[in-house]
């Protein structure tokens, strides 16, 4: 017979007193593979910054497997990014450029990272996925296939012009581009 | 290769709506576009695997994390992490945290009348044991005032925030104490629809594991989505 899984509840405004053991302090050096950065900010219905949300970020190595997800010698895991939205609703990760992702085998997935959010308001967190601009493989990932096209761009990033390695991405939790989140 | 883990679509009433509008703050917050069906194969990925290292052997007493004991009333709170299967899940990360013995969380937002404790911080970690199995020290967190609606009070509670095999088992939740009369007018406990599984959120006082003259114990058994379908994988059970 089948338990119930236990019930969700927000994490509320006071997070951060149980969580932020785990924050990403600043860049995470891993023998000089390329690097991204990516920041943005979290925002409402009415377009107000969320200053009290937490991202989760799931990532794929350089060889672009989830489950290289091992502890690395910080005795952090690697691929696993936590990290809150400052008073501004931003925030700022830097991360090993994954590459493609062969997730649980059949398909290949253009590279992407997985995201969870967390945030006072939010009963559930919500799960969603930023993917790099200007990837040919985009077109043909079979999660943007799932998507209606005209929604698909909320999980590109823009790359910052003069930073070629720096990229902006918001998370709209409703209204206008209303980010893409997954049931899942 | 990562295990593979399949998960059931939780069943109505035993997950909240994003859109709750009883609990304010979701007004704004929750999406209002259909969420996207991914199936499983393109979502299943095995979840970040937290060493013992990042634990310390305290972590888990939130009652000698300074100089002095903190004011209230001391608890054990235990119990075990399971999947869907009634499977312990064993070396998982469960973080907690929680307001003092008055409601009031060492943060600095919360600007409650509430004193702080100088012996009290609020939070604890631990990694669950072979056989899935958490233990916390701490004392009862008291309820508190917070502004969704007129008179509007916490029932007491503790967050507790859990990694399981993959990313589709995480989940943040909060622990109830039994007998709160603050429990039918909360709406982010009333969230949970279906009221047998709103009380499975609510603690079970376990006498026979409370300590004599030093502390009373509360049960509680969270389970996670998932079940491993790796068919010769060791004994269930």
């Amino acid at each position: 017979m089948k338990l119930t899984p236990s019930g969700s509840q927000t994490v509320g405004p006071f997070f951060r007193i149980g969580l932020e053991h785990l924050y990403a302090r600043g860049t995470d050096p891993t023998d000089n593979a390329e690097t991204v950065t990516i920041h943005g900010k979290v925002l409402d219905a009415d377009g107000n910054p969320v200053p009290d949300a937490m991202l989760e970020v799931w990532h794929a190595g350089k060889g672009g497997l989830y489950n290289a997800l091992q502890s690395d010698s910080s005795h952090r895991p690697a691929c696993f990014i936590r990290i809150a939205t400052d008073d501004k609703g931003t925030f700022r990760f830097t991360i090993v450029r994954p590459g493609p992702v062969a997730c649980a085998a059949q398909s290949q997935q253009a590279p992407h990272i997985a995201i969870l959010v967390f945030a006072r308001g939010l009963l559930r967190h919500l799960t969603t996925r930023m993917y790099f601009p200007d990837d040919p493989a985009n077109d043909s990932d079979p999660v943007m296939q799932l998507i209606p096209p005209e929604r698909r761009h909320t999980l590109i990033a823009q790359q910052n012009a003069n930073s070629p390695g720096s990229f902006e991405w918001n998370v709209v939790l409703q209204g206008q581009d209303e980010t893409v989140f997954f049931a899942c | 290769m990562a295990d593979s883990i399949t998960v059931e679509i939780p069943a109505p009433g035993t997950q909240p709506d994003f859109h709750f509008p009883p609990y304010v703050s979701s007004i704004a917050r929750s999406p209002r576009q259909p969420l996207i069906v991914l199936p499983q194969t393109l979502s299943n990925c095995a979840g970040p695997v937290f060493g013992h290292s990042i634990i310390n052997a305290l972590d888990h007493d939130l009652t000698v994390q300074h100089e002095a004991p903190p004011v209230g009333e001391r608890i054990i709170v235990h119990g075990r992490l399971l999947d869907e299967d009634g499977r312990p899940i064993p070396n998982a990360l469960v973080e907690v945290w929680q307001a003092n013995a008055g409601g009031r969380y060492r943060h600095r937002v919360d600007q409650g009348e509430a004193p702080l404790d100088p012996n009290f911080s609020g939070a604890g970690r631990t990694i669950t044991d072979a056989n899935g199995y958490y233990l916390f020290r701490s004392i009862k967190p008291g309820p508190y005032p917070w502004r969704n609606h007129y008179n509007a009070w916490r029932p007491a509670h503790i967050h507790f925030s859990l990694f399981g095999a993959g990313i589709l088992s995480r989940l943040v939740t909060q622990m109830y104490f039994p007998g709160d009369p603050l429990q039918p007018f909360d709406p982010i406990f009333n969230s949970i629809t279906d009221e047998a599984a709103r009380n499975r959120l609510i603690a079970r006082f376990d006498i026979e594991r409370s300590e004599p003259h030093h502390a009373l114990a509360y049960s509680f058994d969270i389970v996670l989505r998932g079940s491993k379908d790796t068919p010769f994988e060791g004994p269930h059970r």
